[in-house]
C-alpha cells in the first residue's frame, strides 16, 4: 500500500503533463489530490503498524537479476516517520504555492516528481533502487528553481544541481565499490549491512560515502549550496529543499553510509561530530547577521541540520531517534519558515531585504504572519512544547553521553540560535514601524485560505510532536533494534 | 476537602486554558477575555488551597510529605522517560502564593491596560504566564520543570515587549530572553549531566528518584573535576539558571530593563513569581545542592565546599551590588527592580545559609510587598500621567492618600521596620542563619578579610542600604511639593487633558494595593521566632509556641542589629532627602557629596557598556567572521574549483577542436571526397553506364583470355 505513495506522485505528473493548457486551477486541484492521497496512505501506514514489526516489505522483484539488482521497496520506523514528513510537506507546499501563475501545469508536475522521488528514497531497500529515486529527486529541483526561483535563480540551481551531483558521484563510487567488494552480487541494503568489509576499505569509503550524502543535509563546510539555493529557490521549493530534500541527505548517510560501514564510522565520528558542532555554531552565527530575510532561515537550517548529524554519530539509540525526530521537526519548522518569508511576506511585499522591511511595519499590516512567524521561530529556537525542543533534548542527551564537549559546544550554539531568531523577529514584524500613509492606502493583500491552512497544519504538526513525541518516537526507537543496525550499534562505537 | 494528587495538574491547566481561548477570541471581546482569566486564575487558587489545606500536618518526623503523579512521556530504548507532578509543602506554599497574587493583580490589571487597544493580548499573555510558572511549581521532574521555565522565559518575553512600537521595549525583551537563556543553556547542561549519572530526572519516584537518598550518595561520592562531587557540579550548573532567572550578578541587568513591560507584568513576573523561580529552583533541588560525599568535596583543608556555598556568596554579592545601585536610580521602577534584585539576593543567601525554609520564607513574604510597591507606583505612574521620574513627582501623599498608605506599609515592609513588618522578621531569620553560617563556613584564622567579609557583613550592609534607599524613593515620591507642573507631560491623554493633577487611582486598582497591604504586614507573624509556622511546615514538623526564643543570644542580637540598622537608614535617608522640600532642578543631595561614586551607581557600575563592548562585539565580530569565511574562503573554494573545471573544459574544449575535431573533420572530408568521387560514377546517365559496362567487358574478355593463356 505505501507504495503508492510514489506511484500517485508519478500519476499525477501524468496526469498533470495531459491537462489542457490554461487549466491552472484544474491543475492545482490535480497536484493537492495527489499530495493528498500520499500523505493519507502514510499516515494510515502508521495506525496499521505494529511497535516491533521490524523491517516490512513491501514489494520485491527481480529488476536487472543478473546484477542481483531488485526492485524492493520496504518500510521501517524510520521510513515511515519521513514518509509522513514528505505528505505533510507535499501538502502544504502545494497549499503555499497557490499562487503560482507562470506555468502551473509544469510547476506542479516537477513538484510531484520530487515528491515521488523522495518518497521512492525512503521506501528503497535496494541500494540501486534508492540511488535511482535520489538522482530522480535532484533534477525536477534543478527545474524548480532555474524556472520558478528568484534572486539569482539561475545560480543558485546550478550551485544545488553540482553540488548534490558531485555528492551523487561520491555515493554512486562508494556503493559500487561496495558491492564489488563484498563479492556477494547482491544490492539488498539489508544483505550488504550484514557482510563485514575489510576495515581498510571502510577507512575510506565510509567517508566518501558519507560526506556524499551529507552534502545534501548541509555538512560544513560542503553547506554553502543550502543559502543560495534556499534563496533562489521558488516558496514551495524552498520549503521542500529545507522540509525533505536536506533529510534525503540525513537519511542516507544513516541508512546506507553508517549501516555498511560502522567501523568505519567509528574511525570517522569525532570528525563528524566535530564538523556537525562547528556547523551548529557557525551557522547560527552567521544567520545573526543576514541582511536579506530568507538567508537567516537558509543558514538556521544549517545549524539545525547540524543537530541531526550530531545525533547520527552519537551512535547510541537516544541520539539516533532524536536526529530521526529532529529530521522530522525540523522539516515541519524549517517548512513553516520558508512558507512565511516566501509566500507571506515576499509574495506580498516583493523584498526580503530586513532593513527595507523594517520599515513597513509587518506587524500591523500582516498579524497573522507575524504571529505564525513568531511562534514557529519559537519552535526553531527549541521552545518546549514543540516538536524541535523534544529532539534537540535527546540529540544532547546522546551526544552528551558519547562526547560532553560537543554537547557544551552545541548547548552554545542553541543560544547564538535565540539570538538571531529574535533578532529578525523583531526586525521584520515586531518593530516600532506603523504602514506609511500610501501603504495603508495600499493594503497588502490578507492572508489567503490556503496559506491559514498550511500554517495551521505545520503549526499543529510541531506541537503535537512537541507534546506527545511518543507519536513518532514510538516508530523511531523500536526500527534501531531491527538487523540492518546490529553491526552500527556493534562496531560503530569504539567502547 | 483536599485536592486529589491526579488533579494537581488542574492548577496550571486552567490558565493554560484561558490563553488558549483567549488567544482565539477576537480584540473587542475584552470583558469576556478579562472574565476568563480571572474566572479561570480563581478557581486555580482554590483548587491550591485545597491542595495546601491537604498537605497541613500530613508529615511525619522522619520524611517530609510528598505525593506524586508520575507517567510515561517517551520511550528510550528500554526505558520510558516519564514526568509527574509533585505536591510537597513547598510546592503547597508557591500554588498559593502565586495564584494568589496573579489573581490580585489580573484584576488590578483590567483597571490599569482598561484603555490599551490590545487588551485582549495582555491576558492571554497573563495566563500562558501563570500557567507556566504553576506548571514550574509542580513539576516532578528536571526536565518538566525547564519546559514551564522555558515557558515563563517566553511569556515574560511576550510582555515585556508587550508595548513593542517603543524600541526601549522591544531591545529590552530581547536582552531578557538572551540573557535568561545563557544561565538556561547551563541549566540545560546541567539536566544532560543529571540524567547521565542518575538515569532518572524525577525527583521523587518512590525511593529512586534524583533527590532522593539512593541517588543523592552516588552522587555525592562520585568526583568530579577539581575534587567537586559530581552532585556539586550538577548544582552549581543547575543553578546558573537560577542565577539568569533571578537577577543574580553577573547575569542581573535584564531584570530592570524588563520595566519596560507594563506594570502590572512588573509587579507579577519581575517582582512576585516569575524571578522567584530561580529561588524556587534552588529549594527545589535543595537536597542536590546539599549532598555533601565528605572526603571528595575537600576543596583546599578547612573549608566546606558544596554548591550552597556558592550560592550563598553570590546572593550576598548579589545584594550588597543591587542595594548600591538603587541608592542612585531616578525611576521609580527602576528602583524597585533594583532592589528586587537585591532581595532575591537576600533570598539566595538565606538558602544558602540556613535551607528551604529561611529563604522561602523572604520569598513569600516579599512577593506579597513587592507586589503591593509595584502595584502602588503603577498607581503613581497612572496618576502623574505616566510620569515615571521620582525628579518630577512629589507631594503626593496628598493627591493620592490610599496609595500613600499602602506604599508606605510596603516600603516598611521591605526596609524591614521592626515587629510588625513581615520583612523584617523573614530578613533577620536570614541574617541570622548567615551569623552562624559565616562563623562555622569561613574560618575566621584563615585571613582578615575573611573577618571583615562575610556574607553576614554584606547581608547587614545591604539592609542599611535598602533602609535608605526605600526612604529616599517616598521622600522623592509622596514628601514635599508636587514638581511636575510646568513639565506637562508630553503623555498625558485626552481624558485628563485640563488638568494636571495627579489623581487617585480608580478602586478596581486600590483594592488589591490594600489586600497585599494586610498580607504585607500579617505574613510576617507567621514565621516570627516565637512561633516559626512557616519553617516547622516547610521542614515537617510541629510548630511550638515559645516566647522565650526571642531572647536568646543569637536570636536577641540580630534583632537588636537589624533594627539599629533600619532605623540609621531610615534616618541618613530623611536627613539627606526629608528635612525640607526637595526642589525639581537641584541635583541629589548625594551627589553634591560624592558626584564620582554617585556617577558610578547612577551609571549601575557600566556593567551593561562593559558587556556591550565584550560580549556583543566579540558576537558580532565574529559572525562577520563566519560570513567573510562563507563568502570569500567556502565559496571561493567552491568557485576556484569551478572556475579550475571550466578551464579544464576549455582545454578540453581546444583539445577537441584542434586535435580531434580537426582529425575527424579531416578523416571526414577525405570520406566525402571519396564518396563524391564515388558518386560521379552514379550520375544516372545510360550512355556512362554503358560505356562502364562495356569497358568492363572488355577488361572481363581480357582477363578471361590472359587467364586461358596463361594455364
Amino acid at each position: 500500500m505505501l507504495a503508492w505513495t510514489v506511484y500517485i506522485s508519478f500519476i499525477g505528473v501524468l496526469v498533470l503533463m495531459l491537462l489542457p493548457a490554461g487549466r491552472a486551477r484544474l491543475a492545482r486541484i490535480v497536484a493537492l489530490l495527489a499530495a493528498l492521497i500520499g500523505l493519507g496512505i502514510a499516515l494510515a501506514a502508521i495506525f496499521q503498524r505494529e511497535p516491533d514489526a521490524g523491517i516490512e516489505t513491501i514489494t520485491q522483484r527481480a529488476w536487472i537479476p543478473g546484477l542481483g539488482i531488485n526492485y524492493f521497496l520496504a518500510v521501517d520506523g524510520i521510513s515511515l516517520t519521513l514518509a509522513v514528513l514528505t505528505g505533510v510537506a507535499a501538502v502544504v507546499g502545494i497549499l503555499f504555492s497557490w499562487n503560482v501563475e507562470h506555468r502551473v501545469k509544469e510547476f506542479f508536475a516537477f513538484y510531484l516528481a520530487l515528491i515521488g522521488g523522495v518518497y521512492g528514497v525512503f521506501l528503497s531497500f535496494d541500494l540501486f533502487l534508492l540511488f535511482v529515486f535520489y538522482e530522480l529527486a535532484i533534477i525536477p529541483k534543478y527545474f524548480l528553481i532555474a524556472i520558478w526561483g528568484s534572486t539569482n535563480k539561475e545560480y543558485g540551481a546550478m550551485k544545488l544541481a553540482l553540488y548534490s551531483f558531485v555528492g551523487s558521484a561520491m555515493v554512486l563510487i562508494g556503493i559500487v565499490a561496495a558491492y564489488v567488494v563484498s563479492g556477494a552480487k547482491t544490492m539488498n541494503l539489508v544483505e550488504l549491512a550484514q557482510y563485514s568489509f575489510p576495515a581498510s576499505f571502510q577507512h575510506w569509503a565510509f567517508p566518501l560515502v558519507f560526506v556524499g550524502f551529507a552534502i545534501l543535509a548541509g555538512l560544513w563546510p560542503f553547506h554553502t549550496w543550502a543559502p543560495t539555493g534556499h534563496v533562489a529557490a521558488p516558496t514551495a521549493a524552498s520549503m521542500l529543499l529545507a522540509g525533505v530534500v536536506m533529510k534525503l541527505g540525513a537519511y542516507g548517510a544513516l541508512r546506507v553510509a553508517m549501516t555498511l560501514f560502522p567501523e568505519g564510522l567509528a574511525e570517522w565520528r569525532y570528525a563528524i561530530g566535530l564538523l556537525a558542532v562547528i556547523g551548529i555554531v557557525y551557522g547560527a552565527t552567521v544567520a545573526l547577521i543576514q541582511k536579506d530575510f530568507k538567508f537567516v532561515i537558509g543558514y538556521s537550517s544549517v545549524s539545525h541540520m547540524g543537530f541531526v548529524l550530531l545525533g547520527l554519530v552519537t551512535i547510541n539509540t537516544i541520539g539516533l531517534s532524536g536526529a530521526v525526530l529532529q529530521m522530522f521537526s525540523h522539516g515541519i519548522i524549517a517548512g513553516l519558515l520558508f512558507g512565511v518569508v516566501g509566500r507571506m511576506v515576499y509574495d506580498r511585499t516583493h523584498t526580503r531585504d530586513l532593513p527595507l522591511l523594517e520599515g513597513l511595519g509587518l506587524g500591523r499590516a500582516l498579524p497573522f504572519a507575524a504571529g505564525t512567524f513568531a511562534v514557529a521561530g519559537f519552535a526553531s529556537m527549541g521552545l518546549p512544547g514543540f516538536s524541535g525542543f523534544a529532539a534537540e533534548f535527546q540529540v544532547l542527551l546522546g551526544a552528551w553521553q558519547a562526547f560532553p564537549t560537543f554537547a557544551v559546544l552545541a548547548g552554545f550554539g542553541i543560544l547564538v540560535g535565540i539570538a538571531y531568531t529574535l533578532r529578525v523577529l523583531q526586525k521584520a514584524f515586531f518593530n516600532e514601524a506603523v504602514p506609511s500613509p500610501e501603504a495603508q492606502a495600499h493594503p497588502l493583500p490578507p492572508i489567503s485560505v490556503p496559506e491559514r491552512l498550511g500554517a495551521v497544519i505545520l503549526l499543529g504538526a510541531t506541537l503535537i510532536i512537541g507534546i506527545y513525541p511518543n507519536l513518532l518516537l514510538d516508530l523511531i526507537g523500536p526500527s534501531f533494534s531491527s538487523h540492518l543496525f546490529d553491526r552500527l550499534l556493534r562496531e560503530g562505537r569504539p567502547f | 476537602m483536599y485536592l486529589d494528587i491526579k488533579y494537581l495538574w488542574l492548577i496550571p491547566a486552567l490558565p493554560l486554558l484561558a490563553a488558549g481561548l483567549i488567544a482565539v477570541t477576537r480584540q473587542p471581546h475584552r470583558r469576556f477575555a478579562a472574565a476568563l482569566a480571572i474566572g479561570a486564575m480563581a478557581i486555580s487558587f482554590i483548587l491550591a488551597c485545597f491542595a495546601f489545606a491537604g498537605t497541613l500536618g500530613r508529615s511525619s518526623a522522619a520524611t517530609s510529605f510528598h505525593e506524586t503523579w508520575n507517567f510515561n512521556w517517551f520511550q528510550i530504548g528500554e526505558n520510558w522517560f516519564r514526568l509527574g507532578w509533585v505536591l510537597d509543602p513547598l510546592a503547597a506554599v508557591m500554588l498559593v502564593m502565586v495564584t494568589f497574587v496573579s489573581l490580585l493583580i489580573f484584576i488590578y490589571s483590567v483597571g490599569y491596560m482598561a484603555h490599551d487597544e490590545n487588551f485582549t493580548r495582555f491576558f492571554c499573555f497573563l495566563s500562558l504566564f501563570a500557567a507556566a510558572m504553576l506548571g514550574v511549581v509542580i513539576a516532578n521532574n528536571l526536565l518538566l520543570l525547564f519546559m514551564c521555565w522555558e515557558l515563563v522565559g517566553l511569556a515574560s518575553y511576550l510582555l515585556i515587549g508587550f508595548w513593542y512600537q517603543k524600541p526601549s521595549a522591544a531591545a529590552a525583551a530581547k536582552k531578557a530572553f538572551i540573557t535568561t537563556r545563557i544561565g538556561d543553556v547551563v541549566f540545560f547542561l546541567g539536566i544532560l549531566w543529571l540524567y547521565s549519572q542518575a538515569g532518572t530526572l524525577l525527583f521523587y519516584d518512590g525511593g529512586s528518584g534524583c533527590l532522593e537518598q539512593n541517588a543523592l550518595n552516588e552522587l555525592a561520592t562520585r568526583a568530579t573535576i577539581a575534587g567537586l562531587a559530581v552532585s556539586t557540579g550538577i548544582g552549581l550548573l543547575i543553578f546558573c539558571g537560577a542565577i539568569g532567572k533571578s537577577g543574580q550578578v553577573p547575569l542581573h541587568v535584564w531584570l530592570p530593563d524588563a520595566m519596560e513591560g507594563p506594570t502590572p507584568v512588573s509587579a507579577l513576573i519581575h517582582a512576585a513569581t516569575m524571578v522567584a523561580a530561580g529561588v524556587f529552583l534552588v529549594a527545589r533541588v535543595y537536597p542536590l545542592m546539599s549532598a555533601n560525599g565528605g572526603e571528595v568535596s575537600n576543596w583546599s583543608p578547612g573549608i566546606h565546599v558544596s554548591a550552597l556555598t556558592v550560592v550563598a556568596w553570590v546572593g550576598a554579592i548579589t545584594a550588597v551590588f543591587a542595594a548600591c545601585i538603587a541608592v542612585a536610580q531616578t525611576d521609580i521602577k527602576r528602583i524597585l527592580a533594583y532592589s528586587t534584585v537585591s532581595q532575591l539576593g537576600f533570598m539566595m543567601l538565606g538558602l544558602g545559609v540556613g535551607g528551604i525554609a529561611v529563604g522561602m520564607f523572604h520569598l513569600i513574604t516579599h512577593a506579597f510587598f513587592k507586589a503591593l510597591l509595584f502595584l502602588g507606583a503603577g498607581s503613581v505612574i497612572h496618576g502623574c500621567h505616566e510620569e515615571q521620574d521620582i525628579r518630577r513627582m512629589g507631594g503626593l501623599k496628598k493627591y493620592m492618600p490610599v496609595t500613600f498608605a499602602t506604599y508606605a506599609i510596603g516600603m516598611m515592609a521591605l526596609s524591614g521596620v521592626p515587629l510588625f513588618f513581615s520583612g523584617f522578621w523573614s530578613k533577620d531569620g536570614i541574617l541570622e542563619k548567615a551569623h552562624e553560617w559565616s562563623g562555622s563556613h569561613w574560618p575566621a584564622t584563615s585571613s582578615v578579610l575573611g573577618v571583615l567579609f562575610t556574607p553576614f557583613h554584606l547581608g547587614v550592609f545591604a539592609a542599611l542600604l535598602t533602609a535608605f534607599y526605600m526612604t529616599r524613593q517616598v521622600c522623592y515620591v509622596f514628601l514635599g511639593n508636587y514638581r511636575a507642573n510646568g513639565h506637562a507631560s508630553a503623555h498625558a491623554g485626552e481624558a485628563h487633558a485640563g488638568s494636571n493633577e495627579p489623581h487617585e487611582s480608580p478602586r478596581v486598582m486600590t483594592w488589591p494595593l490594600i489586600i497585599l497591604a494586610a498580607f504585607a504586614i500579617l505574613l510576617g507573624f507567621l514565621g516570627t521566632p516565637v512561633w516559626p509556622w512557616f519553617q516547622s511546615y516547610l521542614n515537617g514538623i510541629a510548630p511550638d509556641f515559645e516566647f522565650g526564643r526571642l531572647f536568646e543570644g543569637p536570636v536577641l542580637f540580630t534583632l537588636a542589629l537589624s533594627t539599629f540598622i533600619v532605623t540609621a537608614g531610615v534616618m541618613l535617608a530623611w536627613w539627606l532627602y526629608g528635612q525640607k522640600p526637595i526642589q525639581s532642578d537641584e541635583p541629589d543631595p548625594l551627589e553634591r557629596i560624592r558626584p564620582e561614586i554617585f556617577g558610578l551607581l547612577r551609571r549601575k557600575f557600566f556593567i551593561d557598556e562593559v558587556y556591550e563592548v565584550t560580549v556583543i562585539r566579540f558576537n558580532a565580530w565574529w559572525a562577520r567572521v563566519c560570513d567573510g569565511l562563507d563568502f570569500w574562503f567556502w565559496n571561493g573554494l567552491v568557485h576556484a574549483i569551478g572556475y579550475l573545471v571550466v578551464g579544464l573544459a576549455w582545454i578540453d574544449q581546444v583539445f577537441d577542436q584542434f586535435v580531434i575535431n580537426l582529425g575527424f573533420d579531416e578523416g571526414c572530408k577525405g570520406a566525402a571526397r571519396g564518396g563524391k568521387l564515388l558518386s560521379r560514377l552514379q550520375n544516372g546517365r545510360v550512355q556512362d553506364y554503358l560505356r562502364v559496362i562495356g569497358v568492363a567487358l572488355a577488361v572481363l574478355v581480357l582477363v578471361l583470355i590472359w587467364g586461358c593463356r596463361a594455364s
